[in-house]
């Protein structure tokens, strides 16, 4: 009882106990990615006599939610949210389910993945499932009742089904970026919780199985079919996606070492790289910051990783610091995937960009995250 | 956490940070290593050029009076990806303009064809440039009928109307000289892919002639605004907007009188040569200033009017262009014509038996024939005149007393076994013009001549024995007569050999000689200005729209053929007696200016395409005045019989026009060049082929568009 008393007035939330070098990292990036929605679509808008500022505002106001959330996130102990996980995660599937019902559903570029809501605003349920995941693998994984204990196989299968089931759903979409994203995010996780290392190779077998056999039996669309082709030979098809990712290459390549210039970007001015305030606001940053710019970034990210490990290591539970490695996995593997499809190193997937592309839901997902995250720092010792 | 976890967190951090190393390394490669050829890759997505053609130069006759000029004119443009999206393909589009201009629908249709769509064989008309371009369908349209296109524009989807400055030929001194001035045309793929030429794709360029020639000067700078565009092609910005410069004015050394004179000339000498019963095919004619070079007059026959490039050419016109049965007018025969120099070549045996040592002033024998070998050469016309002095044989173009000559010297060199040390007197002389090079006149596509020498003898049969020596299996059937076969047999057994027939051949330009008539003028040239000669010149001066001089064209030494002073004397006075007693006296009898020269009647072997035997080849060689020599004339008839009656009558005619004769008397108001050929250069002046034209045409604003 003394134990438990102690435990709660030395964990007692403190402001001054966020992570300030993660802080300035993300804040750096949202401010960079504000620039670049609004540098990517004001010119395009201005073209068709809308309000050029509409992205900008949107992009904003995205912020502020997300940044509203994120505080939110940290107001609850962290180890108390494995009592909210449940919730989580069954709103989660629920929304993962409706998703797919047409009519509720909406389908854009070939995968049904948004719930259209009043207002012109849109959820991505997948983006949740990816926060309901994480914490419910570790929650599953972290509970245990000595903690030198490594968790058991019978923990592992627990923490695979409950993430099967969002990842079939989210297959169903089909939106196999978010799927490889949360299953590397998962893998990370069951092997840094010290389980056996059988899993972790069974597992990524598994995955490199799971691909094949998805694209050898048709149960991928033909569209995510002509993606990874187009990845493979950019030139097969000029007009679709592989007019996409050379175009993406392009226009990154034309920056050069300083940029054109914030808004004076042609290609990004032009619209010649489709869904560029989106997936491809890479591309933004590449025409118009350039090289130095684009290192900015990268340098960004890497402060977020670098924090992020060094939370983890603070943490004093296993339930910290795997919501911690799943929160970097998701972060890592997504950036990389999403600047790695941009300048022709991955396949298109098409993934939203962690805090620099436009889009609510993913925004709201990643504050969260980063939410998390300072809840474990400010909850450590 | 266990140990396990620790090493696998570790491993995990690894993997993170290697795949953001991944990223950067990947970005350095794409902004820094390999930005360049990003940069351009962008540049050529987000630009597009709209092209004005700058008004093109004019090329005027030596007086400034132009014979090529750029005039206003209506163009009817078709353009293909509207013309494709109709669904019969513009099928009755195109038909519908056919009527409207009475033109035959499968010329039209085969104009819009891009030319890579079409079946090799079948490509006279077709469009040289691509499919995004608007194809010129009609060139000086009239006005009424491109005025019934705009007004039922509806009728004519996918066909503009552009007022566009044309390449248009006043004939203001009922000139043709087309071959000369060339024409232009579009720019071919093959062009764009040139780096060294940088052409826009809607320009006009020179194709051919002067045109071709003077195609940077004339083709001024054209106005280009670059545009920056959107994905939908929108245009976001306009980045560079450059005024067309107008091309430069292209002075000629040609008079267009005297040209207009020469084409008469050689017109006529065809007719001539074909109401004596000869084919007459074709013909040539150059007129040259001995002391400078300058081409002041050089027709072909036949010829075409330059016009047809500028209306759109129909496909029997392109085929005609370039078709045998009509004499290939295409052809620019002075300069791409090759031809046996048959007598007017003694000139040069002279200089080669003066060198060898014979005596000019003795007597020769003519012959009725020569034995030489196994064969009988005739004299011309199988006369003999006994023995006479040489100038005498060259005015009556004795062949026989050449044949006794060259075959002593063949001997001499060593015959069948020739000397390594042989004088080759003959050849020599020949190459002392060199008749196996290219004059290096400044225009395009220029043959040279063939020297039948030593080491043209050992590559012809280098390339040919097998051939003679397989002669019975691999000759067609018709060519197995005794004699070809005894032919065959003896190239086989010494073709590489220069044979005693090879040099007797030479000495009176037959046998394998060829020259071109430009060459033979040069030659002429050089005989009446005691060896030297210059370089053949059509251009005089490039000057731009104010008539600052941009360029002066002097006159350039094009070689020296060493002689004694007696020798070129004595071949001058020989060819004064031509004129006056020998072959040509009779076609000059009474010409009030005193001039000489040299006729040729060319043996040509090979049959036409009707199976009948080639006719003779018919030349004069000329000079004039005979006391200082201004100008040489050289005419030619191909198929044209005698050289007197047939070329030496023509070339009288040249020379009346040049020294304003009339009858037989010179009048000084018809002199060409009263004060000889102009030494200053003339101002350009357009406004009387401007006159012509509105005349024709009515009012046009240039560069406008009529209808879109």
């Amino acid at each position: 009882m003394s134990q438990s008393i102690k435990y709660r007035a030395n964990r007692r939330l403190n402001s001054g106990k966020f992570d300030n070098i993660l802080n300035f990292a993300v804040i750096g990036l949202l401010a960079i990615g504000t620039l670049l929605v609004y540098a990517g679509t004001r010119e395009w808008f201005r073209s068709y006599g809308l309000d050029p500022e509409y992205y900008l505002k949107r992009h904003s106001i995205n912020i502020v939610i997300g940044v509203l959330l994120a505080y939110g996130t940290t107001l609850i102990d962290y180890r108390l949210l494995r009592a909210y996980t449940p919730i989580i995660w069954l709103a989660a599937v629920i929304g993962l389910v409706l998703v797919l019902i047409p009519g509720i559903g909406s389908e854009i570029n070939g995968a049904r993945a948004w719930i259209a809501l009043p207002g012109g605003f849109q959820i991505q349920p997948a983006e949740l499932a990816k926060i309901a995941i994480i914490v419910g693998i570790a929650m599953i994984l972290a509970d245990r009742d000595q903690t030198d204990q490594d968790p058991s196989d019978l923990d592992v299968l627990k923490a695979l089904a409950i993430s099967a089931v969002p990842i079939l759903l989210i297959i169903a979409q089909p939106d196999l970026g978010t799927v490889l994203i949360i299953s590397a995010a998962v893998v990370a996780m069951i092997g840094a919780s010290g389980a056996r290392a059988i899993w972790v190779v069974g597992l990524l077998l598994l995955a490199a199985l799971g691909v094949f056999t998805a694209v050898q039996t048709g149960a991928v669309n033909e569209y995510q079919v002509a993606r990874l082709q187009s990845f493979v030979d950019p030139n097969a098809d000029p007009q679709s996606t592989g007019y996409q990712l050379r175009q993406s290459r392009i226009t990154i390549g034309s920056g050069g070492l300083f940029g054109k210039g914030l808004f004076e970007g042609p290609q990004t001015n032009g619209r010649f790289v489709p869904e560029q305030q989106t997936d491809f606001i890479f591309t933004v940053a590449g025409e118009e910051l350039g090289f130095v710019g684009c290192s900015l970034i990268l340098f960004l990210y890497f402060l977020i990783f670098l924090r992020g490990f060094a939370i983890c290591k603070r943490s004093s539970d296993l339930f910290g610091r795997l919501v911690c490695i799943g929160v970097i996995a998701w972060f890592g593997f997504q950036t990389f995937e999403n600047i790695g499809m941009a300048m022709g190193l991955m396949p298109m997937t098409g993934v939203p960009l962690p805090f620099l592309s436009y889009g609510g839901s993913s925004m709201f997902a990643n504050l969260i995250g980063i939410g998390l995250l300072q809840n474990v720092y400010a909850r450590s010792r | 956490m266990s140990q396990r976890g620790k090493i696998n967190l570790i491993i995990f951090q690894t993997l993170i940070f290697s795949l953001l190393f991944a990223l950067f390394g990947r970005l350095f490669y794409l902004q820094v290593l390999d930005s360049d050829r990003y940069q351009d890759a962008a540049i050529s997505i987000q630009s597009r050029d709209i092209v004005t053609p700058a008004v093109r130069g004019a090329i005027t006759d030596i007086n400034g009076s132009p014979m090529v000029v750029d005039l206003p004119g209506l163009v009817l443009f078709a353009d293909r990806s509207t013309l494709d999206r109709q669904a019969d393909k513009g099928v009755s589009i195109l038909s519908r303009v056919a009527t409207l201009f009475r033109l035959e629908y499968s010329d039209i249709y085969q104009r819009t064809r891009l030319c890579g769509e079409l079946p090799r064989e079948n490509r006279a008309g077709c469009w040289n440039g691509t499919r995004y371009q608007p194809i010129p369908l009609i060139g000086n349209a009239s006005q009424e009928l491109a005025l019934k296109v705009i007004e039922n524009s509806d009728l004519y989807p996918g066909i503009l109307i552009q007022s566009v400055p044309i390449r248009s030929y006043p004939s203001l001194a009922g000139e043709n000289a087309a071959h000369v001035l060339g024409y232009v045309g579009a720019v071919t793929d093959e062009d764009s892919l040139n780096p060294e030429k940088n052409y826009y794709r809607s320009e006009i360029v020179g194709k051919s002639g002067l045109e071709d020639k003077y195609n940077d000067y004339l083709r001024g700078t054209p106005g280009v605004r670059t545009f920056l565009v959107n994905r939908k092609e929108i245009v976001t910005k306009e980045s560079k907007n450059i005024q067309a410069i107008a091309g430069n004015n292209l002075i000629t050394n040609i008079d267009s009188k005297l040209q207009a004179a020469v084409e008469n000339a050689l017109e006529s000498a065809i007719f001539r040569a074909r109401s004596s019963g000869y084919r007459g095919d074709s013909g040539a004619a150059v007129v040259m200033e001995i002391k400078t070079g300058r081409v002041l007059a050089m027709a072909s026959y036949p010829t075409y009017d330059p016009e047809i490039w500028q209306r759109g050419l129909t496909v029997k016109q392109a085929k005609d262009l370039f078709s045998e049965a009509k004499g290939v007018p295409a052809l620019s025969r002075p300069i791409q014509g090759l031809f046996a120099p048959a007598s007017t070549f003694k000139s040069v045996s002279v200089l080669a038996a003066a060198k060898a040592g014979y005596s000019l002033t003795a007597r020769y024998d003519c012959p009725a024939t020569v034995e030489i070998g196994t064969r009988t050469f005739k004299n011309f016309g199988s006369e003999a005149a006994g023995r006479i002095p040489l100038d005498i044989g060259m005015a009556i173009s004795c062949d026989s007393l050449w044949y006794q000559i060259a075959y002593d010297e063949w001997v001499r060199d060593g015959g069948l076994k020739p000397k390594s040390n042989a004088n080759d007197h003959f050849f020599n002389a020949a190459k002392a013009f060199n008749i196996d090079k290219i004059t290096g006149i400044d225009l395009p596509s220029e043959l040279k001549g063939r020297l039948p020498d030593r080491q043209w003898k050992q590559n012809w049969y280098d390339q040919n024995k097998n051939f003679f020596c397989n002669y019975k299996e691999r000759a067609k059937k018709e060519d197995l007569t005794p004699y070809l076969i005894e032919i065959a047999r003896e190239n086989c057994l010494d073709g590489n050999k220069v044979r005693a027939g090879d040099a007797v051949n030479f000495s009176i330009g037959q046998g394998d000689t060829l020259v071109t008539p430009l060459r033979l003028a040069e030659i002429y040239a050089a005989i009446a200005n005691n060896g030297l000669y210059y370089k053949p010149q059509v251009a005089r001066a490039i000057v731009d729209v104010d008539g600052k001089v941009i360029k002066e064209f002097k006159p350039e030494v094009a070689g020296k053929v060493e002689a004694e002073e007696s020798t070129w004397d004595f071949l001058r006075r020989s060819l004064r007696m031509v004129v006056t007693q020998g072959t040509a006296a009779g076609v000059f009898a009474g010409f009030p200016v005193e001039v000489s020269g040299k006729t040729g009647t060319a043996q040509v072997f090979g049959r036409n395409p009707n199976g009948s035997a080639k006719d003779d080849t018919s030349w004069f060689a000329a000079y004039g005045p005979t006391k200082d020599p201004q100008y040489v004339v050289v005419m030619m008839v191909s198929q044209g019989g005698f050289g007197a009656s047939t070329s030496g009558v023509a070339a009288r005619d040249v020379f009346a026009a040049l020294f304003g004769v009339s009858g037989n008397r010179v009048d000084p108001e018809r002199v060409i060049f009263p004060n000889g050929v102009p030494k200053t250069i003339a101002k350009v002046d357009l406004t009387k082929a401007a006159k012509e034209s509105s005349n024709k045409q009515g009012k046009i604003r240039v560069g406008s568009v009529v209808v879109e």
